[in-house]
């Protein structure tokens, strides 16, 4: 099995196979007052300080969730409990992810005033672009750090400084989860006020997020109850799944720059191996992240290819699999020409795939678009 | 309490002499149906078939599964009572139907007395029970003509029993009384429509599949598996055959017009049809084709069609109106599964402008230019057969 759809989820490491079942073991409900709960809590603790290690922030401002989805939900409804009275303008762009745009569409309907920037004929977005709309009426902005279907790294360095230049008030969200352990940056680098990361992309189960939220920075929760993660997030933690985010993150976080190189020679590779090809056309250029790499084959059908790959033992996604044969409306924000719009795949690597995986890619790519019947 | 149910035939009634065989297939059905829902007891009399629990069972699933049986008309949950007027009369049995009668305007009480030693007469039996439910429930009052419940009184050999309230059953007559039917299951919402109206009618349902990986995915055939299966709720256990079909749809594109390709598809897949019936030792193929749908479901793509076929082919929906035809799947509940959206990307196949008009002598020649036959055999041949069971 040659699996090129990391972008997608990841294979569970054994560091975190081992963590979920030490997890398991130390059964205790952290909350418990007795020796039981403890161990828990410790476990727990551990874990917190790892992530906010990882993201270069303090303990407190880490607050574990189910997943990445329901961190950027509680930003965004958050933000808008705690100050959508007197502030109701936000700001993001139209390549977001579901679990930001989404949220985003339900606040419009609710009657606030949504601006989404969409990227420049080149594919790109500049921080004016973004600035240009934050008014002393601006609440949030939410921006993406790698988009997840082409790879394009968002400026949000100099897009959340141009932000809080014209309304320092204005909380600034970056979406992490195609970012986090895979390019290398603190918080603070980013400046933004909230991060979404996701486990189940870093060779952790699905099933646990994180969310880190700057001191200060006031949301209102999305979950009451028992007021586990300070109140912020109740219900009682999954232990052995944020034990194994952190044990994932640990094992990530040195080799950061190795793995870059590393992917970045295989995309270079797959991007020469089909370079010069005739109606071939690789949407992901040098301002994107390597793990995730747009490939459109004209004429053929995503799920065709797809499907045809899969049947060479090779499983990459088709748009993005989040959603699910749905047509991708981001491809085309990214000016990507509308005759590959049906015809893209999306490979996304890890440090694990090799150079003949990438290959054997473009081989069954290559015999895929020979063979196949095409759209007429 | 003791409750039973109460099948009343349909059509078997008026079976005459075959009666009899109509029944008896009837009852093998239901009790396949009901083969893991416990002991129970069946017994017949008067066009009315018996069903009695003797163990435990879960009666909403019990009526759920009856409803779906051909050949059951009407079908009503009674309870069971001691056979005496005061077992009939009493409150218990009363509060039996109190939902009906308290949410009803008008009644009117039916009594049935086929143990005629019974003391009292029919007309005497409807009397007593009227007077206690006016008394028990002052806001009624009779009407005899146009009743909101009908409380159904029927004292039998050994026992008597009560209901209020009649569920329609599904109709038609037993499935296995009609001989074996090919369905082609494409996963839209016609072709299960399609396949329980033949089922209704009496018919075996086998059902073919054609898949074309890469272009189709295994979602899409599950979804179908799917459809099956709540067929089979109905139907039966339905035998279901599986035919790769992509070498065939790139031979056509590749040797043939292109305004051509769907009804060329169409022959080939009704020609391997008749190969797996005749195979199975069926008698009909049944499509979900509504005349003129679909381009290739007009008259004259149905005489090209048809052609290759040497069993007669039934299109029960052929006369209906897609709202028609969707009201029927809703009501077997497949609706809701075909309109799954999985990315079927045979489309690839689909010609921009196909052929409306297409005449028998063109389609064939054009059929010529490539020798299928082969591809038919290896197509048939690798068919996957499996049973597929109701949940």
């Amino acid at each position: 099995m040659i699996y090129l759809d990391n972008a997608a989820t990841t294979a569970v490491s054994d560091a975190a196979k081992n963590a979920v079942n030490r997890g398991l073991e130390v059964f205790g409900n952290p909350s418990s007052l007795h020796g039981v709960g403890l161990e828990a809590e410790k476990l727990l603790r551990a874990a917190r300080e790892k992530l906010a290690a990882a993201l270069g922030v303090k303990d407190k401002e880490v607050f574990f969730t189910s997943c990445a989805t329901e961190s950027s939900n509680t930003v965004i409804f958050g933000a808008a409990q705690a100050h959508g009275r007197r502030r109701n303008r936000i700001i993001t762009t139209t390549v977001e992810h579901p679990s930001v745009a989404e949220p985003v569409n339900e606040l419009e309907k609710r009657g606030f005033d949504v601006v989404r920037v969409s990227p420049d004929d080149n594919g790109k977005i500049t921080p004016e672009m973004i600035a240009q709309n934050v008014d002393a009426n601006t609440l949030l902005v939410s921006c993406m750090h790698v988009n997840n279907e082409t790879g394009y790294i968002l400026p949000v360095e100099r897009i959340f400084k141009a932000v809080k230049r014209k309304n320092p008030d204005t909380i600034c969200h970056c979406d992490c989860v195609q970012s986090f352990m895979k390019l290398k940056f603190k918080a603070k680098d980013l400046g933004a006020d909230c991060i979404s990361v996701s486990g189940h992309k870093l060779h952790a189960p699905k099933g646990v997020g994180a969310l880190y939220v700057k001191s200060g920075v006031r949301l209102l929760p999305l979950v009451y109850g028992g007021g586990q993660e300070g109140g912020f997030r109740s219900g009682t933690e999954n232990i052995p799944y944020i034990n194994a985010f952190a044990a994932s993150t640990a094992e990530l976080e040195p080799t950061i720059m190795k793995r870059y190189e590393t992917v970045s020679m295989l995309k270079e590779r797959l991007v020469n191996n089909l370079s010069g090809k005739e109606e071939i056309s690789i949407n992901s250029g040098d301002d994107c992240s390597p793990y995730v790499i747009s490939v459109s084959v004209g004429r053929i059908k995503s799920e065709t290819m797809l499907h045809y790959l899969e049947s060479r033992g090779i499983y990459v996604s088709s748009g993005s699999a989040c959603s699910k044969g749905k047509k991708s409306g981001v491809l085309s924000q990214f000016r990507i020409p509308d005759k590959y719009l049906d015809s893209t795949v999306r490979v996304s690597l890890c440090a694990d795939n090799t150079a003949e995986d990438i290959d054997a890619f473009c081989q069954a790519l290559l015999d895929g678009q020979k063979t196949l019947a095409k759209i007429r | 309490m003791k409750e039973i149910v109460l099948c009343k035939y349909g059509e078997i009634a008026l079976k005459g002499l075959n009666k009899n065989t109509f029944e008896a297939v009837m009852v093998k059905n239901i009790k396949h149906r009901l083969r893991d829902m416990g002991k129970i007891e069946y017994s017949r009399s008067q066009s009315t078939l018996y069903i009695e629990p003797v163990d435990d069972v879960d009666m909403d699933e019990l009526v759920d599964r009856l409803r779906k049986v051909y050949g059951i008309a009407k079908l009503c949950r009674a309870k069971k009572i001691e056979k005496s007027m005061d077992a009939v009369l009493s409150k218990e049995t009363t509060d039996y139907f109190d939902e009906s009668l308290e949410n009803a305007k008008t009644f009117k009480v039916f009594a049935k007395r086929s143990d005629k030693h019974f003391a009292l007469k029919s007309p005497e039996i409807c009397r007593e029970m009227g007077h206690v439910i006016l008394e028990r429930y002052p806001h009624l009052s009779v009407d005899v003509h146009d009743p909101d419940v009908t409380v159904t009184v029927e004292i039998r050999e050994t026992n008597a029993f009560v209901h209020a309230k009649a569920l329609d059953g599904a109709g038609g007559i037993p499935i296995g009384t009609s001989g074996r039917a090919l369905l082609l299951l494409s996963g839209g919402i016609d072709s299960p429509v399609a396949g329980c109206m033949i089922a209704k009618r009496g018919a075996q349902i086998q059902a073919v599949h054609f898949e074309a990986p890469p272009y189709t995915s295994e979602r899409a055939r599950l979804k179908v598996e799917r459809l099956a299966q709540i067929m089979a709720g109905y139907c039966g256990d339905i035998k279901f055959h599986c035919v790769p079909f992509t070498k065939i749809q790139e031979a056509i594109r590749d040797n043939c017009k292109e305004e051509f390709f769907t009804i060329i598809m169409r022959r080939l897949m009704m020609e391997i049809a008749v190969k797996i019936a005749e195979k199975e030792d069926i008698q009909c193929l049944v499509t979900g084709e509504s005349l003129g749908q679909v381009a290739s479901q007009t008259m004259y793509a149905m005489v090209c069609t048809d052609a290759v076929s040497t069993l007669p082919v039934f299109r029960p929906c052929i006369g209906m109106d897609k709202s028609e035809i969707v009201e029927i799947s809703r009501k077997i509940d497949t609706f809701e599964t075909s309109i799954e959206p999985y990315e079927d990307c045979c489309t690839v196949f689909t010609p921009k402008h196909p052929k409306t008009r297409p005449t028998l002598k063109d389609v064939e020649k054009e059929q010529q230019r490539f020798d299928f036959a082969p591809l038919v055999e290896t197509a048939v041949n690798d068919t996957r057969t499996y049973y597929i069971n109701a949940d």
